[in-house]
């Protein structure tokens, strides 16, 4: 911090601890809303379809067959995915030739970034779960599934075990705890990007991806 | 009445297109966040916890911000501290040159407006680009917002189509929205590609954990804050969550009042720079604190309240007077009621002292303000610094709307009422020869300007009640 920032911060702090006092007022209690184990996955499924995402129930075992033919009937070209989580490994080991072309995010942003910006029409990435009060999907990214992949392609697809999606934030966040450990960045993503900035106009991928492809794995 | 609301206002009045814009817009606005609190009792509740969160944080300021400090430190966030906007400029400034950027991108912040860093830095040759569709939209107008959260929401398409096929090349005249945006996201595409830094505002920062909320629909705020090198964060010293578990019900009351959506498309949560090992995101992260005259507003009890505002616009979309005259008559960088009381107290009653007049008491901002700041209790208070300032420190530019013939006339006023015999006379005169004054006598004028001078009954009013028989006032 510099000098100037420091006599600033002094300043700052002398005033607002010389201001009254007042008590905190204690908070209320409110509880999210919470829904019957069998509404919860078709709460989510459908809010994330009313937000303009595409919802595939699939299994474990067969999803990579399952993105192959969804992404081959799109014509899809280029398909970034996480070679060193378990579910890369799963698509790299199943992909066969005439599926598009698996491009991996193996290395850092700096010798990627054009790749990244504009080299390939879709990315496959996991999830941390999904939220069916609001059709929210959760990630927390990391080295091996870095930030960029849900955001710079066109087309995100994520994989949500059907077991992960919870009821609420609230819960999810007192549950596991994330105030004692908080990742570089976490998201929550409902929908591909949009902005209704012209006229109240809704357009989506201004920015981010244009479409999101939810894959929820069910246990059979 | 200084300020230039006065007279601005009258000019937007007069603009046919500019109401058409608002109308529209607002009125949706006011349907789409009303079909999300239907049900009242959950509204009441959550409303409820979320203003406990944000009065909690605005009780505990000071030890607030030192823990946020403490903790970003630690997850290696570095803080600065800025007095004025002039302080946080050079910050800015200095760590964008330090870092030899030539080019930064830049995701919305209100803050941001209110440094004007965009005109800052372009003087001092860095080039800033806006990245929100609509903060886009109006940089190439070279307009100022007129929306906290739709900053373009005063123009229409076919205003924005010509604008887009005058700046962006190649790009032939469109109205159609889809190709309009699609235009942007390829022009934007090669500025954030290029941008040496991104810079953005914070909606929330959690003091417990030193992480930075994000919220927004286009994924230009996850842009600015991933891909460029450096993420420089701009927030005024107020926009604190006590814990992580109070962003939940803050997050279910901020894009549903602003909205009327359920949850933004992206939230955005940033607790460190890039960590080792991990493949992307900014090498560094700095967050800039912005005081510039918030912590004067902290000093009194009752109008450190405006302090819990979440910047959601909900009292804007539904206040009659901003829905008419739009944003750019209130001139400074927030409008509408939360303007009407933060402007001026962060610029003094001196320059904006108008403001606070601005407003017919309706209350409606009040009704909806996610948490329950009484800003028409904080208007009349401001009305009455205006001309009696009441605290030690004081409001800028309190008492500076006093003026002798104000004084004079409600001197007489009281000195009238306290003496029965003089209000007599005086309302007897007044009932013989009220007519006889011109509508346009100076005292009156203001008021005459666009209203019909009211007939005088020719008796007072104790004289009609005495002929009609009662003998009680
Ligand atoms: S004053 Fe209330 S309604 Fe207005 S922007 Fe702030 S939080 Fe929203």
């Amino acid at each position: 911090m510099s000098d100037l920032s420091n006599a600033a911060r002094s300043r700052i702090m002398a005033r607002l601890k010389a201001a009254p006092t007042s008590v905190p007022p204690e908070l209320p209690a409110w509880s999210p809303p919470a829904y019957l184990p069998d509404e919860r996955l078709a709460r989510f499924t459908a809010l994330m379809e009313a937000l303009h995402s595409e919802v595939y129930e699939v299994t474990a075992a067969d999803w990579p067959e399952r993105l192959r033919t969804i992404l081959s009937n799109r014509g899809i070209n280029r398909v970034m995915y996480a070679p060193a989580t378990q579910a890369g490994r799963q698509l790299a080991d199943t992909w066969t030739n005439d599926a598009p072309t698996l491009v991996a995010y193996d290395r850092p942003v700096e010798e990627l970034k054009d790749t990244l910006v504009s080299g390939v029409d879709a990315a496959v990435t996991t999830t941390l779960g999904g939220i069916a009060e609001t059709g929210t999907l959760v990630l927390w990214p990391t080295p091996d599934e870095p930030r960029l992949m849900s955001l710079l392609p066109p087309i995100h697809v994520a994989l949500v075990e059907a077991d992960s999606v919870v009821d609420n934030l609230a819960g999810l966040i007192a549950q596991a705890g994330w105030a004692k450990a908080m990742p570089t960045n976490a998201v929550l993503i409902s929908g591909p990007s949009k902005t209704a900035d012209i006229e109240q106009t809704l357009a989506y991928g201004v920015h981010g991806p244009k479409e999101l492809i939810v894959l929820v794995i069910k246990r059979v | 009445m200084s300020g230039d609301f006065t007279k601005r206002a009258p000019i937007a009045l007069n603009d046919p297109t500019l109401r058409r814009n608002f109308r529209r817009a607002m009125d949706g606005l006011m349907l789409k966040r009303a079909a999300q609190f239907t049900d009242t009792q959950a509204w009441a509740e959550l409303r409820e916890r979320g203003t406990a969160a944000k009065a909690r944080v605005i009780a505990r300021l000071p030890e607030l911000l030192e823990l946020l400090e403490a903790k970003c430190t630690e997850n290696g966030i570095q803080v600065h501290w800025a007095e004025s906007v002039a302080e946080a400029n050079a910050i800015v400034l200095d760590l964008l040159k330090a870092a030899n950027v030539k080019k930064v991108i830049k995701g919305k912040s209100m803050v941001s407006e209110e440094m004007e860093l965009n005109h800052h830095l372009e003087a001092n040759g860095i080039t800033a680009v806006e990245s929100d569709l609509g903060e886009y939209i109006i940089q190439l107008a070279h307009e100022a917002p007129s929306h906290i959260v739709m900053p373009c929401i005063h123009k229409n398409k076919a205003e924005i189509a010509q604008l887009f096929a005058e700046n962006i090349e190649g790009l032939a005249y469109t109205e159609d929205v889809d190709e309009l945006t699609a235009a942007a996201r390829k022009a934007l595409r090669g500025e954030f590609a290029s941008a040496d830094a991104g810079i953005s505002g914070v909606n929330f920062a959690v003091a417990e954990t030193g992480t930075l909320v994000l919220v927004e629909n286009e994924g230009n705020g996850r842009l600015s804050t991933t891909l460029p090198p450096l993420h420089i964060a701009v927030m005024g010293i107020e926009k604190l969550a006590e814990t992580l578990d109070d962003i939940p019900p803050l997050l279910a009351l901020l894009p549903r009042s602003a909205t009327g959506q359920p949850i933004t498309t992206y939230v955005n949560m940033i607790t460190s720079p890039r960590k080792t090992g991990e493949k992307d995101g900014p090498q560094a992260v700095h967050l800039v604190l912005l005081d510039s005259g918030r912590s004067r507003v902290y000093d009194d009890l009752e109008l450190r309240d405006t302090l819990r505002c979440i910047r959601c616009g909900a009292c804007m979309n539904h206040c009659p007077v901003y829905t008419r005259v739009g944003g750019h008559s209130y001139k400074f960088v927030y409008p509408g009621p939360i303007g009407k009381i933060l402007t001026p107290q962060l610029e003094g009653l001196d320059c904006a002292g108008d403001q606070p007049h601005a407003s017919t008491l309706c209350n409606a901002c009040v009704e909806v303000c996610p948490v329950k700041i009484p800003i028409a209790n904080l208007l009349v208070r401001l009305r009455t610094e205006a001309v009696r300032p009441t605290t030690s420190l004081g409001v800028k530019g309190a008492g500076s709307q006093r003026s002798w013939r104000e004084t004079m006339g409600w001197r007489g006023w009281a000195f009238m009422y306290a003496h029965p015999v003089v209000y007599a006379v005086a309302t007897r005169l007044m009932a013989r020869l009220g007519n006889l004054i011109p509508a346009n006598a100076p005292m009156l004028r203001e008021w005459t300007k666009i209203r019909t001078k009211p007939k005088f009954a020719g008796k007072t009013l104790h004289e009609l009640a005495r002929e009609k028989g009662y003998d009680h006032e």
